[in-house]
């Protein structure tokens, strides 16, 4: 079986700026995968390379078998797109968008509907409002079913989720689910960190480099050290005190408590004593888990 | 076929809905001629004018009696030599003859105030033929073409050269650059549609917009104005359809220059509008630039179009004498449209 | 800076702004201490932004009534723009100049002398290290340091309170942190910092977090109490319990 999308050292610069920079990827067929890195890492870029309207300086990419270069016309059928900013008209309603880009891929939306609906759904109660009236949970969603409108076999998002809140942003996601459900390989960038764990497998972006690729738990597993939480009533005091112990690599905020990561001689109960010491007397160390946000963390660090 | 449709159908609903510019854009050339048909005249009436006589004769008798009746001066009086430096500079009279008889020949000396210089040399211009030769017979002239000497024929084909530009290069490019800028473009290029298709998609919209306000302006030229009707307005239609097609391909290749609407706004207007207001003949003539100028002139639509209107509209003259217009307009509108295709399929 | 001794830096009773037959904020009230991070958190269309504006001078409430830094915000809209910080995501500096350009700027619009000007400049270099990056246009900069530079040009003239309108979006994870580790700094120098974000652990680190729903503040309280009142682990999950039945959301 081939690959639904794969990269082959795509290089692409902006003047001397190296946006991509070696991209190597695979991607198969129905996977929800996730390009994760903050902006100005390459995500857009890359999204452009594979949507065809971009050509790499160096390197191949192909989408569905095709070279994204050479088969671009024939890849346009099969690609479905939603570029980083809502793109599609303020000043025509609902229903126009749908109805004009519909046209544009020559289907009915008739023949779409069971694929967009459960998109679509809480859009068809207003049909007749101007698209840059909508909220911006709607608007994404407005522009999600016409980036599906042809039943497109590849669904390319960049950075769906920005600038919208939590609520709209793990709805947004559980639609991404149900597509994936039904064998569309969707590929998805973000900066927010925590929505990695809902990929199957993720790459993790800066610079224009790929710094790792694996699903989420095993990016997670090979974090290198051990990962504490720490927690005190002055949370700022603790941070400053941490960091001066040599048996911590780093130490940052995260959420509610700090990360901790450690080598191997750091002994959790001898630290709380040099807390204890130093006039913390509250503190509390404990094992945490890793996220993505975690190994970022550490990626970009080694550099 | 159907997605040029609905992408005509999608760019009509930008324009209707978009009332401000939409008015604007229907109003402004309406405005326009009317500005420059009644309020703005460079016609000149009643220049003030004072005579200083050292010896009186029949000559210079009949010179005074022609001053006082003709309806491009009003005759001041006779006055002293010293008075009439006075005169002019406090604003009294704005034009002096000096009428000097030495051995029985008169001869003539014009003093005019040439702070407004289109004035001044209309007055000069008027004067000097009332002085030389017969003075009689110095009363009648003939103008061709525009009896009236309405400055308002003048300025029709001028108006409708710069508002093709205006509506055509500006509203094409803006709208095509806005696209990129909302990033709409990318889904329209992303789809199976041509670019060919989505750049015809854009043009027709404004042609048909533009064949509207060309409709009105010809109506309004030739009711409101008054321009005499002629069998040459088939011609006019024509040549103005040209015009607009290469101002549409204008727009277009802004458009493909740059990259927000903002550039778009200067490159047109800074680019195109400011060379057709300035040196398509519309308001200076060609004939009094300096060489280099002219040269750059003929290098400006506007110009070839705005001669051939003049020649079709005023004097209104045959097809085969603005054949030359014809071509060279053509010839632009050719090499213009390819460049933007090319520069759009290649950077879109 | 603070015109009267009042604990508090935010006073705000019954506050609304209605535009036509829509209530975009509806009768809210809350009170921000001296020195606190206050998070003030909201779905999309909750009426953050329109309140946001309301506080800082840039739009009259329809009724209700507020004190900012010590001023009405029915009657003294000028003097709050003076006394107060802000900063949005979306604009922040001049692009197409450079740091030390967009620095002298705004402490020029704000009425510093030149020798202030010059001490300032002096200090945000030496805070942020970022000395030979002040004649680097601001597009130049990588977007973590120039959300950094953002905040100090906010904060140039010192103000009681500065207002920070999603200052993080796509920053990545680790300047993020720097960037709090600035709002930390400031705030235990005694400014006030209200902030908005869609990043829900960055509400963990405020003192006290609010979600408006619907035009109105449906939950306030320090990110502990509200955890424990919601029976949530993280803030991320009271915020979705809070903002669920949100009806506005269209």
């Amino acid at each position: 079986m081939t690959a639904a999308i794969a990269t082959e050292g795509l290089t692409k610069s902006y003047g001397s700026v190296k946006a991509l920079d070696n991209v190597s990827l695979n991607i198969e067929p129905g996977e929800l995968f996730g390009l994760i890195g903050p902006d100005g890492a390459g995500k857009s870029t890359l999204h452009r390379i594979l949507a065809t309207l971009l050509k790499p300086d160096a390197g191949k990419a192909a989408v569905l078998g095709l070279d994204v270069v050479r088969y671009y016309s024939q890849l346009r059928d099969r690609i479905g797109y939603m570029p980083e900013r809502f793109s599609l008209y303020h000043d025509m309603t609902v229903m126009e968008n749908l109805r004009f880009f519909a046209s544009l891929f020559g289907v009915n939306i008739a023949d779409s509907y069971p694929l967009i609906a459960p998109v679509f759904r809480q859009l068809s109660k207003f049909p007749d409002r101007m698209a840059g009236k909508l909220s911006g949970g709607m608007k994404q969603k407005l522009a999600l079913s016409c980036a599906l409108i042809h039943r497109p076999e590849i669904l390319l998002l960049d950075e769906p989720t920005t600038g919208v809140d939590a609520v709209s942003r793990s709805e947004f996601w559980d639609m991404l689910g149900s597509l994936r459900e039904k064998g569309i390989t969707i590929v998805v960038s973000t900066s927010y960190m925590d929505e990695a764990t809902r990929c199957g497998r993720i790459a993790v972006i800066d610079k224009g480099r790929v710094l790792a690729a694996g699903t989420p738990d095993a990016l997670t597993r090979h974090m290198s050290g051990k990962l504490y939480n720490a927690v005190a009533s002055d949370m700022f005091g603790l941070l400053t005190r941490l960091r001066k112990m040599p048996e911590i690599t780093d130490c940052y905020t995260f959420g509610s408590t700090l990360h901790l990561i450690t080598t191997g001689r750091f002994d959790p109960a001898g630290a709380i004593g040099y807390l204890k010491a130093e006039g913390i007397a509250d503190a509390r160390i404990y094992p945490a888990t890793p996220g993505i946000e975690d190994i970022f963390i550490q990626l970009t660090r080694d550099d | 076929m159907t997605i040029l449709r609905s992408l005509i159908r999608k760019e009509a609903l930008h324009i209707v809905r978009d009332r401000r510019t939409m008015v604007i854009t229907l109003v402004m050339p309406v405005v326009l001629l009317l500005l420059f048909g009644f309020a703005i005249s460079t016609e000149v009436n009643n220049v003030r004018t004072v005579v200083v006589v050292d010896r009186h004769n029949d000559q210079t008798r009949d010179i005074i009696e022609c001053l006082q009746v003709n309806e491009y001066f009003s005759f001041v009086g006779l006055v002293a030599d010293s008075d009439v430096e006075r005169l002019l500079r406090d604003g009294d009279a704005e034009a002096a003859l000096y009428l000097r008889t030495d051995v029985g020949l008169t001869s003539a000396h014009i003093v005019v105030d040439a702070s407004n210089p289109t004035s001044a040399q209309a007055a000069a211009a008027y004067l000097q033929g009332l002085t030389e030769g017969d003075a009689k017979k110095i009363a009648v002239t003939y103008t061709l073409y525009n009896p009236q000497m309405k400055s308002a024929y003048n300025f029709v084909p001028g108006i409708m050269g710069m508002i093709f530009i205006l509506i055509c290069a500006i509203m094409t490019s803006v709208s095509i650059v806005s696209e990129k800028e909302n990033g709409t473009m990318d889904l329209l290029l992303v789809s199976p549609v041509k670019p060919t298709t989505i750049i015809i998609g854009k043009l027709v919209p404004y042609f048909l917009l533009s064949c509207i306000i060309l409709a009105i302006m010809l109506l309004m030229a030739y009711t409101v104005l008054g321009l005499p009707v002629s069998y040459t307005v088939m011609t006019v239609a024509a040549l103005s359809l040209l015009y607009i097609i290469l101002s549409l391909s204008i727009g277009l290749l802004v458009s493909a220059l740059v990259s927000d609407q903002v550039s778009a706004l200067i490159v047109s207007a800074v680019l195109f509008m400011l060379p057709v207001i300035m040196l398509s003949g519309m308001i200076f003539p060609i004939d009094n630039m300096p060489a280099a100028l002219q040269w750059i002139s003929c290098a400006i639509p506007a110009r070839w179009y705005i001669s051939a209107m003049r020649k079709l509209m005023i004097q209104r003259l045959e097809f085969s004498h603005v054949i030359r217009e014809f071509a060279i307009l053509g010839a632009m509108t050719a090499a213009l449209l390819a460049l933007a295709l090319g520069k759009f399929r290649s950077n879109p | 800076m603070i015109k009267d001794k009042s604990p508090y830096a935010i006073t705000v009773c019954g506050l609304t702004k209605r535009f036509g037959s829509f209530t975009a904020v509806d009768h809210i009230s809350f009170d921000v201490a001296q020195g606190e991070i206050f998070g003030f958190l909201g779905a999309n269309g909750a009426g953050k932004t329109t309140a946001m504006r309301m506080l800082c001078g840039l739009s009259r409430p329809t009724s209700g009534s507020g004190m900012v830094a010590g001023y009405d915000i029915r009657t003294e809209p000028e003097a709050i723009k003076r006394h107060i910080g802000y900063m949005s995501q979306r604009f922040s500096l001049y692009e197409g100049l450079t740091a030390g350009e967009n620095i002298k700027l705004f402490a020029t619009v704000y009425g510093m002398t030149d020798s202030a000007i010059g001490r300032a400049t002096d200090e945000i270099c030496r805070r942020l290290d970022m000395a030979d990056m002040l004649s680097t246009l601001v597009k130049e900069i990588p977007i973590g340091w120039k959300q950094k530079l953002a905040f100090a040009v906010s904060t140039i003239h010192r103000p009681g309170i500065v207002f920070l309108d999603e200052p993080t979006g796509g920053v990545d994870p680790v300047m993020r942190r720097r960037f709090w580790e600035e709002i930390y700094r400031v705030s235990s120098e005694g400014m006030t910092v209200f902030v908005t974000t869609h990043y829900l652990d960055e509400a963990e680190y405020c003192d006290r977090v609010s979600i408006m729903v619907d035009g109105r503040i449906a939950a306030l309280d320090s990110p502990d109490a509200l955890k424990i009142r919601y029976g949530a682990a993280t803030m991320d999950e009271v915020f979705r319990t809070v903002a669920r039945d949100a009806t506005r959301n269209e």
